[in-house]
């Protein structure tokens, strides 16, 4: 393999790395305060990629504005499921919870199809996005730019929230015993709510960047890319937010370099992330990352 | 109190969406037990990664029962069933319409592998089949009750591999196929075997990548390809797939042209590939520019005052298995589906919208192939192919 194509591979590797970490954030901040995994949040994230194609083709937004609205209606979807699904169980066994998200995400995915059809539908692209960029000949499209650079910002901007803000003082407190926390005069429900949306509106980001770089929009969109996060948050240590980004980096990178280096076993991509999640669990269930325990949201 | 009026919430919801859902696919099948009727199950993908193609062809039979809605003076009614685009829920689907509707034929489906998973389910039960854009060879033979009016994909595969070697003059083809598909394996193969004779070079095929129905990312299997600048890339498959994964090989600079065959023909294609798709060529079954039997005008001027558009191929196809089945009972004089088996297995001369159908020994369609391309966002005809 000659350097060019090496270096092609990595870049490709790269964008669907940081796209797999900025969903597998949001996956990993619910867990970590809530210790639920919330099947539905592929499903959240396939809602942004809709509310993106319907502002833009129906309500003929400007595509910044339709980002904007997605990612905020995105949120507020996201705090609604909880309402929803989530809230009536909080004192219910972890499992009822976890039987509740698959139900949440099931929900979703049939409504989807009833009320958006089943039939693909192409994701406005900005035409700004459209562009490729070119060095020697590797080419580079710019959301592959963009991607990694969302994914850092919206790390940077979570990492903040958490340990810097009172919110995330709040939430690390909530995290750690709601009992206790609730006693401290923090308002559990409230939390849990900015949680969600917080967790909901990375879904919508990331949602987005995917709809732009894979523009095919069908209601199951949302689930390979949901269980690639999971893989993604489990590598990275489930519960920790910088775990889940180099769990998302690594699992990208890895699919991408198995097709480049061993192109017969490319049938097997899916395959070898789900090898990889039982190969974790079973020989280093608390991740990569794992050990790090104060790092928790 | 509140939880359970929250779970009452949910349930309701869900029940809604279930039965809105049932509702979409089965509001067709009322009995109307005081009059004979003749019951054609129509067994198409309405959701799931095919659904656009059902869709197509779904238009297609309700256009023709519109047309044709007797036969032997009963009444026609059509019981449609979603086969979900999944092997699985064809085979589920292909049971209910045998067992539980009792129909006296089936048409369909959109798709070889589901095609395949209904064939051995109508064999058992005796009622014939017809087969509207299935193309895979495996469909219908060793099936006595499967038929079908499209020619197949050895026929299609031959056709692309002519067109790669004598209009591109390519000597060096990378392929890309979508492995979980019948229907892609097949035309793969078909194309690979034709080529090398052509080029008399068993390694005229310089690259095979592979993919799953259902990926998104091809960038990998591209870069691979880029770096054996190949004269052509065939690389048959569903088009959602095919569009995503012409739109990254542009992305990554490759101007090789990309060759395609039948199920590419959807607006789909065109409306996610952009302007990536400009270019492609593909072999396809009708073009209604070129109508080829009288009874391609009147389902061309019915289509054009219905829809407001112009059909595609498998639309065509589509309403041709409903016309030629109506034919089939006439000659047989009789709805039984033995009769109706016997009648179809000797068609011959049959004028279709998308060409005349003679059905061979194994039940399969011998007729010409077209071939179009993508002009700035338009398919486009290019040439017509007869079988050899």
């Amino acid at each position: 393999m000659s350097l060019e194509t090496f270096f092609q591979h990595l870049s490709n590797g790269l964008a669907l790395g940081s796209l797999y970490a900025l969903i597998a954030i949001g996956y990993t901040m619910v867990y970590g305060i809530l210790r639920l995994i919330n099947f539905a949040h592929g499903d959240i994230f396939m809602i942004s990629t809709y509310i993106v194609f319907y502002g833009v083709t129906m309500f003929l937004m400007p595509w910044w504005v339709a980002f904007v609205v997605a990612i905020l209606l995105t949120g507020i979807f996201g705090i609604l499921v909880e309402r929803v699904a989530y809230r009536p169980l909080r004192d219910s066994p972890r499992i009822s919870v976890m039987i509740s998200a698959i139900g949440a995400s099931f929900l979703i995915e049939n409504l989807a199809i009833v009320i958006f059809g089943g039939r693909p539908k192409a994701f406005p692209i900005p035409d700004y996005f459209n562009q490729v960029a070119h060095f020697n000949t590797i080419s580079i499209p710019f959301a592959n730019f963009f991607i990694p650079i969302v994914t850092l910002t919206s790390l940077v901007i979570l990492l903040f929230i958490v340990n810097k803000t009172k919110t995330g003082m709040a939430m690390r407190a909530v995290s750690k015993d709601y009992e206790a926390a609730r006693l401290m005069g923090i308002n559990v429900d409230n939390i849990i709510s900015i949680t969600f949306g917080i967790g909901s509106m990375l879904a919508a980001i990331g949602g987005i960047l995917w709809g732009i770089k894979y523009p095919n929009l069908i209601p199951l969109l949302g689930i390979m890319p949901g269980l690639k996060a999971f893989i993604a948050a489990v590598i990275g240590g489930i519960g920790d937010i910088k775990g889940a980004v180099i769990g998302g980096f690594l699992l990208g990178m890895s699919e991408i370099m198995i097709i480049a280096f061993l192109p017969s076993l490319t049938g097997y991509r899916d395959a070898f992330a789900f090898i990889l999640l039982i190969a974790i669990l079973l020989f280093k269930p608390s991740g990569l990352m794992g050990q790090n325990v104060t790092e928790k949201v | 109190m509140k939880k359970i009026s929250l779970l009452l919430v949910l349930v309701l919801v869900l029940s809604i969406a279930l039965t809105a859902c049932s509702s979409s696919s089965n509001d067709v099948a009322v009995e109307e037990p005081t009059q004979e009727v003749v019951k054609f199950g129509v067994f198409e993908p309405l959701t799931g990664a095919n659904a656009a193609g059902g869709a197509m062809e779904i238009e297609g039979i309700e256009l023709a029962q519109e047309l044709y809605p007797e036969v032997l003076g009963m009444p026609i009614e059509l019981v449609v069933v979603d086969n979900k685009s999944d092997k699985v829920e064809a085979a589920n689907a292909a049971t209910k319409l045998v067992d539980q509707d009792k129909v006296n034929a089936v048409i369909g489906s959109w798709g070889s592998s589901l095609s395949m998973a209904a064939g051995p389910i109508v064999m058992d039960a005796g009622i014939p089949a017809v087969g509207t854009s299935c193309t895979n060879p495996l469909v219908t033979l060793g099936n006595d009750f499967y038929f079908r009016v499209t020619f197949i994909d050895s026929f299609q595969g031959v056709v692309m591999a002519n067109y790669a070697y004598e209009v591109l003059g390519a000597s060096k083809v990378a392929i890309v196929q979508e492995i979980s598909n019948d229907y892609s394996v097949g035309l793969v193969k078909f194309f690979t075997d034709e080529f090398i004779k052509l080029t008399g070079d068993a390694d005229s095929i310089v690259y095979v990548a592979n993919y799953n129905t259902g990926d998104q990312d091809f960038t990998a299997q591209l870069t691979n390809i880029k770096s054996m600048n190949p004269d052509a890339i065939f690389a048959p498959g569903n088009y959602s797939e095919s569009a995503m994964l012409i739109k990254q090989a542009k992305e990554l600079d490759i101007t090789t042209p990309f060759l395609g065959a039948d199920t590419w023909e959807t607006p789909e294609f065109i409306e996610i590939g952009g302007e990536a798709v400009n270019g492609t060529v593909f072999s396809t079954f009708f073009d209604s520019q070129v109508p080829l039997t009288p009874e391609s005008e009147v389902f061309l001027d019915a289509y054009r005052a219905k829809f407001n558009k112009e059909p595609a191929s498998v639309t065509a196809l589509a309403y041709d298995a409903y016309i030629l089945l109506v034919n089939a009972i006439e000659r047989a004089g009789s709805a039984d589906p033995a009769a109706i088996r016997d009648a179809l297995a000797e068609t011959t001369g049959f004028d279709g919208a998308a060409g005349v159908i003679a059905l061979d020994a194994n039940g399969d369609a011998v007729k010409n192939a077209v071939i179009k391309t993508i002009e700035n966002g338009e398919f486009t005809y290019l040439t017509t192919i007869a079988p050899k």
